[in-house]
């Protein structure tokens, strides 16, 4: 649902971060405008998660040169609270267990976070019983998984299922889905995938980071990236998936030489 | 930025009960020998048997040594500078509130304690006590009305002497260790309850300590008897000014429970801890016993613990009555110079007895946070069963956590479980609570309360909320 009109969500430029000593994003440039949706896909270790931490403000990476602008603030210079609360969502690829955490208290914290930050009202426990419960549908899950601690105990697919739950819940302008079909059964991608496309309208961008075609089939990417050594180095539609699909990723080393050279 | 350390400087917070009350004080000398004991004594116009019991276990706290097996250091104490009696100068005894120094009102007002009839709680009954005496209870005739007793020590040695002398001293036996002698020779107040046969007891009870003098030792003593087929909830608060000198604080909680009797003790401790390089605070040596008496009889200890410089305590249940349960349920956090050696002590002696013990620890700073349990099954513990869990959380690198669980078994039948674990808050859970627009300080007391879930759960409704707000206040503080 592309349309050259739309406002410029996020723009990264020349984007080069590191963790610890260890370079691992070297010049990212990527520009997402509102109703788009990015795949990014690439080899392990091409840097796709860490462009997805850097972005939602991980403590333990560094950027050390470019810049990243979000609705025209300087996105880096944000807590990744306050990331959030301005509509940045980080869907994990491995969510984390925080046992003792109700997982419907710490839903509705979150939710009016970002809430009171839109000038919406506040929602109280009873309330956001009724409105946690209207969006379980999306992602067919279990209401008993509200009463569990946060993720734990949850197996691989009822995790990503309450990460898109959280992405329902928290309405984000940029939703950066990382790696969220990992893990998943058939059915479970469906579902997850169904939920997506109907939390996808024209005001509102996704990047999703995956390793298959499987995914694409289900979400339909207006652009496909290609990432290698912490660059993209090829960008293009659908049809660059199913390249890749097809003939793998070596091209993209031969790329990368060509790329050495000049 | 680094999260460790912001972690570390989030959970040095101020004190906010530091305050003290400037009134006038009715002191004895510092000091202890014979005729101080006497001295209390005769200043609480006590009967005779009290004055024997407190010499008694006078003449043998000389004989004994202080306990050195705790994982904890202090200089020694000197037992020769202490005042072992002060207590507000205040008009005979007083009948209602209105005669009550309004300084003292003023006092527990600012500590969230109100006692006038306008703003006290409206179901909990609180005896409120200022250095050695009890200055307070609130709702005594409503609770009178249903034959319950709640009031001061020394009130109920004036009233129900017979009480007094069958019950003072048999769970906690006057040569029991070094400090319950101590405190049995020389204590001054606390709080008395009685709930009688068959009577569930309307309202919490809630007795307040409040330390206001620097050089006086606190002493108190409770008694809780609860008759056959009774309840009661009972929950204890303190808080202490700051002095840059250690204060001597040595408490006896004594519990009975009869048969098909329940008594719920619940505690929030947060005497005063001392600055960020551990110069003052509270040494806080407490013995605390219940005794399940009867058959199916229950005692219940919630406690946590935030404050002094030194916990030294092990809230215990004596399971005698057949098929009685004791439980334990303890959060601790030490942060700075804190030290904690606290844990339970299960013995249980009657048959199909069972016991619960949960223990969630949690140090920062340089503090040193120690589990220390006993489960004991006697030779006539049937099929009795104890289930522990302690757990630890460490918060920086310079914190230690221990756990010392004891067992011993002389009945094959019984089956003792133990599980433990330590932990730390991780990067990668801040970080997911972070990107869900939850801020650091939030997100540090929502992990750290997840942690201690097990044993909120456990307190009295109103008080689960305050201990919650009582940690996160103790991890509050400047974030970098």
């Amino acid at each position: 649902m592309t349309c050259p009109d739309a406002p410029v969500l996020i723009e990264i430029c020349d984007l080069h971060a590191r963790v610890d000593d260890q370079p691992i994003l070297n010049g990212v440039n990527l520009s997402i405008r509102a109703g788009e949706i990015h795949a990014l896909m690439g080899r392990n270790g091409s840097g796709k998660s860490t462009l997805s931490k850097v972005l939602a403000g991980h403590p333990a990476y560094t950027v050390t040169k470019g810049s990243v602008s979000y609705c025209g603030q300087d996105l880096l210079t944000l807590q990744p609270d306050q990331r959030s609360r301005l509509g940045v969502f980080l869907g994990f690829q491995y969510p984390v267990e925080i046992p003792g955490v109700s997982n419907l208290e710490f839903l509705r914290v979150s939710t009016n976070a970002r809430r009171i930050e839109q000038g919406k009202e506040e929602l109280d426990t009873f309330a956001f019983e009724d409105f946690v419960r209207a969006r379980l549908n999306l992602v067919q899950m279990d209401p008993v998984f509200l009463d569990r601690s946060v993720n734990e105990g949850f197996s691989g697919g009822e995790k990503k299922r309450n990460e898109i739950l959280q992405m329902a819940l928290l309405e984000p302008l940029v939703a950066i889905l990382d790696e969220t079909d990992s893990g998943l059964d058939i059915d479970a991608l469906r579902i997850v995938s169904a939920g997506v496309n109907q939390l996808t309208n024209a005001e509102n961008a996704i990047l999703l980071i995956t390793h298959y075609q499987r995914l694409l089939d289900l979400i339909k990417p207006d652009y496909v990236h290609v990432m290698a050594a912490g660059r993209i180095v090829r960008s293009g539609d659908k049809a660059l998936a199913l390249e890749l699909e097809r003939n793998g990723y070596e091209w993209v080393d031969r790329e990368l030489d060509t790329l050495e050279m000049t | 930025m680094n999260s460790q350390s912001q972690i570390e400087q989030f959970v040095s917070q101020p004190y906010k009960y530091g305050f003290v009350t400037d009134i006038e004080t009715e002191k004895i000398p510092k000091g202890l020998e014979e005729e101080v004991v006497q001295l209390i004594s005769s200043k609480k116009n006590e009967p005779e048997f009290l004055l024997d019991f407190r010499l008694k276990a006078y003449r043998h706290w000389l004989k004994i040594k202080e306990p050195n097996w705790a994982e904890l250091s202090h200089p020694p104490i000197d037992y020769q500078d202490i005042v072992y009696y002060a207590a507000p100068k205040q008009k005979a005894k007083k009948d209602s509130l209105d005669e009550v120094d309004p300084k003292l009102l003023e006092t527990f007002d600012k500590l969230g304690i109100p006692l006038s009839e306008q703003k006290r709680l409206s179901n909990v009954a609180v005896d409120a006590v200022f250095d050695s005496v009890s200055i307070a209870t609130t709702y005594k005739e409503k609770l009178a009305e249903h034959g319950v007793v709640f009031c001061s020590i020394s009130e109920a040695v004036k009233e129900y002497p017979e009480l007094i002398k069958l019950y003072l001293g048999s769970v906690v036996p006057i040569n029991d260790n070094y400090f319950a002698a101590l405190n049995s020779a020389v204590f001054s107040d606390g709080s008395f309850v009685f709930i009688p046969r068959g009577v569930e007891c309307p309202m919490e009870l809630s007795s307040y300590f409040r330390i206001n003098s620097g050089d006086t030792g606190q002493f108190e003593r409770t008694l809780i008897i609860a008759e056959e087929g009774s309840s009661v909830s009972y929950l204890e608060g303190c808080t202490a000014p700051m002095f840059d000198t250690n204060t001597l604080h040595a408490a006896v909680v004594e519990l009975v429970a009869l048969d098909d009797a329940s008594i719920k003790y619940s505690t929030v401790q947060n005497w005063y801890a001392g600055n960020e390089d551990g110069v003052g605070g509270i040494y806080n040596f407490v013995t605390k016993r219940g005794q399940c008496r009867g058959a199916r009889s229950k005692i219940s200890w919630s406690q946590v613990e935030t404050g002094s410089a030194i916990t030294w305590k092990y809230p215990s249940c004596i399971l005698q009555g057949e098929d009685s349960v004791g439980e334990f349920y303890s959060v601790a956090l030490t942060n700075n110079y804190q030290q904690a050696d606290t844990g339970t002590k299960m013995i249980h002696i009657g048959p199909r007895t069972r016991s619960t013990i949960v223990s969630k620890g949690i140090s920062a700073g340089h503090s040193s946070n120690s589990y220390r349990g006993l489960v004991q099954m006697g030779p006539k513990a049937f099929d009795a069963k104890n289930y522990s869990q302690c757990d630890s959380m460490l918060i920086g690198d310079q914190a230690a956590a221990n756990t010392y669980p004891y067992m011993r078994s002389q009945q094959p039948d019984a089956s003792i479980e133990h599980e433990a674990s330590t932990c730390r808050i991780s990067e990668d859970q801040l970080f997911y609570l972070q990107s869900r627009g939850i801020d650091f300080e939030e997100a540090i007391s929502m992990i750290v309360s997840g942690f201690c879930r097990d044993v909120f759960s456990q307190l009295p409704m109103e008080f689960a909320a305050e201990a919650d707000k009582l940690l996160a206040l103790k991890l509050e503080g400047s974030v970098g």
